[in-house]
């Protein structure tokens, strides 16, 4: 087994009496893709700081590629590529500034950023707006410079946070191609999201947070093959009648959750529940049966929805 | 052969100057050469013809009097302005501060690069008055270049300190203030355009506390020749210790802005 490349034992981060990250242990190896996997305020992106070395470390211990990043923070910044959560780019210079000055401050030599730069361009599909200013891109294109900007040092971990988030769904799929084809060249991507599709698109293993606290760890499959069923049944009644509509459904499938909007039936033979539905006389406006996802692990582990 | 890494972070805010220098330095040069010409040839028509205007005026003309102060004066509004919404939207709105800690530059290389940078534009901006300034046979010296790198000096003064404070802002709604109640008063009472013994005496003692007053002093002897060395060295000295309170300071704010 190959050494880790990220470590973590009972890590803790605390902003003066409020407590970010509650000592979670984290492993993560060369070439894997890990997630952190939570909603808004879980501790992820404070995290994902402390491993990205701009945020000390408050308790605990922490080693990257076997380094530690209260000592050797600055060897370890030059091995690693961060994808903020803010895109962080000079709006008013090109494309193509914005990569090679970054390179700037790896130290690279300005020849050296300047052919990184347009291989990068090439690789994230941006040739053609190289001499563009940042400010009249869409959104999409910015996140897309902001990932060549952060393999400018060749890094061989790669840290997003929230890569996606408020992306349409074309240009979503577009990234995840891009990190998808890093990952086959041997980079090892650590990410946070609150997408559980975003998690079970890229990520070989993720931990589930909330409030601080790893809640679970797993392969996507594993998680839910662990915290949930094949499938799920989704039901809705007339709104606002779903809490009194519980018993129409209990017993039914392995377990059930009312939520507001709707009634979840979880069963590995959806169909099969619905006709059991049915056969009680109850009438949903509509049944719906899906596979079972990381949202319903994460509504199983915590009780909450992971985007409320 | 490895580059500084202040030189690094500098790099990119001269990219970014060279996308706008133009208007950037015709706004250097107008304003100073709109003040020569009123204030200089038109006031100074009227002092120079005054009585004991050449004492009070230590045997200058009003021109050679006032225009080399211009560096200074030029110098601390252009780093002042530079050290207020640039440097906060270095953390807050396009973040460039965040995205070079992430890299191998340390938040004191990010501070380094910060200052350079605002050394640099004092000394565009004070070039720019100088070679106005030697269009006018009164005020063409060999000290210019001299008074130019005093000017910058001044500037910085003014910007190391307003940096590491703007370092702990959220928004940007004292910054008007900082022109309002520093920037002004000073331009008007720090000694650019008339002795400061015309001044009630406490009113010379705040206006030679402030930085501004020195660098005037630095700037006006240069260009004219008149540099005595105990109170170059005091003055430089003055301006020195601003400096490094500033850089101690900026160093601190941008360590815990950057670093929480």
């Amino acid at each position: 087994m190959p050494e880790p490349l990220i470590s973590a034992q009972h890590l803790v981060k605390r902003f003066g009496s409020f407590t970010a990250v509650d000592g979670i242990d984290v492993d993560v190896r060369p070439g894997e893709s890990f997630g952190f996997l939570g909603p808004n305020g879980a501790g992820k992106s404070s995290t994902m700081r402390m491993i990205g070395c701009v945020s000390p470390v408050t308790e605990g211990r922490l080693r990257i590629f076997g380094m530690d990043p209260a000592t050797q923070g600055k060897q370890i910044r030059a091995r690693i590529g961060v994808v903020p959560q803010a895109d962080q780019l000079d709006e008013q210079l090109t494309v193509r500034d914005n990569l090679e000055l970054y390179g700037r401050y790896f130290d690279l030599p300005r020849a050296e950023c300047r052919r990184r730069a347009a291989e990068l361009l090439e690789f994230v599909q941006l040739t053609d707006r190289a001499d563009s200013k940042i400010e009249p891109l869409s959104g999409g294109m910015k996140r897309r410079v902001t990932i060549a900007r952060s393999l400018i040092n060749d890094p061989q971990l790669l840290l997003l946070d929230e890569p996606t988030t408020g992306l349409d769904p074309q240009a979503r799929h577009v990234l995840w191609d891009r990190l998808y084809r890093l990952k086959q060249r041997g980079v090892t991507l650590v990410l946070t999201t609150h997408y559980m599709d975003e998690a079970e698109q890229l990520c070989d293993r993720l931990v589930v947070m909330d409030g601080g606290r790893i809640v679970a760890e797993g392969s996507p499959r594993s998680l839910i093959e662990q915290h949930s069923t094949r499938e799920v049944l989704e039901l809705r009644y007339p709104a606002g009648t779903n809490v009194e509509r519980a018993p129409d459904v209990a017993g039914i499938g392995d377990r059930s959750e009312v939520l507001p909007d709707r009634v979840l039936v979880y069963a590995d033979d959806g169909e099969a529940a619905l006709a059991q539905v049915h056969a009680r006389g109850s009438r949903p406006e509509s049944a719906l049966v899906r596979r079972s996802s990381l949202e319903d692990v994460f509504l199983r582990l915590t009780g909450r929805s992971l985007i409320e | 052969m490895s580059t500084p890494a202040a030189v690094r972070q500098w790099e990119t805010h001269f990219r970014l100057y060279r996308t706008i220098w133009k208007s950037n330095v015709m706004a250097s040069v107008v304003q100073p050469f709109l003040y020569l010409l009123g204030m200089g040839v038109g006031v100074g028509a009227l002092v120079d013809h005054g009585n004991q205007a050449a004492s009070k005026l230590g045997g200058l003309t009003y021109l050679q009097f006032l225009g080399p102060a211009l560096i200074a004066t030029t110098a601390m509004m252009v780093t002042t302005s530079e050290s207020m919404w640039p440097v906060l939207g270095g953390f807050k709105w396009q973040s460039g501060y965040h995205a070079a800690a992430a890299t191998p530059l340390s938040p004191g290389d990010v501070v380094a690069g910060v200052f350079l940078w605002h050394a640099t534009k004092a000394l565009i901006a004070g070039s720019a008055v100088a070679a106005t300034l030697a269009l006018f046979p009164d005020t063409r010296s060999a000290g210019l270049p001299l008074a130019v790198v005093f000017g910058a000096l001044t500037g910085l003064a003014f910007s190391s300190i307003i940096t590491a404070w703007t370092a702990t802002r959220e928004q940007d709604f004292s910054f008007p203030n900082i022109n309002r109640f520093v920037v002004t008063p000073l331009f008007l009472f720090g000694g650019a355009f008339y002795p400061i013994d015309q001044l009630p005496s406490w009113l010379q003692w705040v206006a030679k506390a402030t930085p501004l007053w020195h660098g005037v002093e630095l700037t006006r002897g240069a260009a004219n020749g008149r540099l005595e060395l105990q109170s170059t060295l005091i003055h430089v000295g003055y301006l020195l210790v601003f400096v490094a309170v500033g850089w101690t300071l900026a160093r601190r704010t941008f360590r815990t802005r950057l670093g929480a």
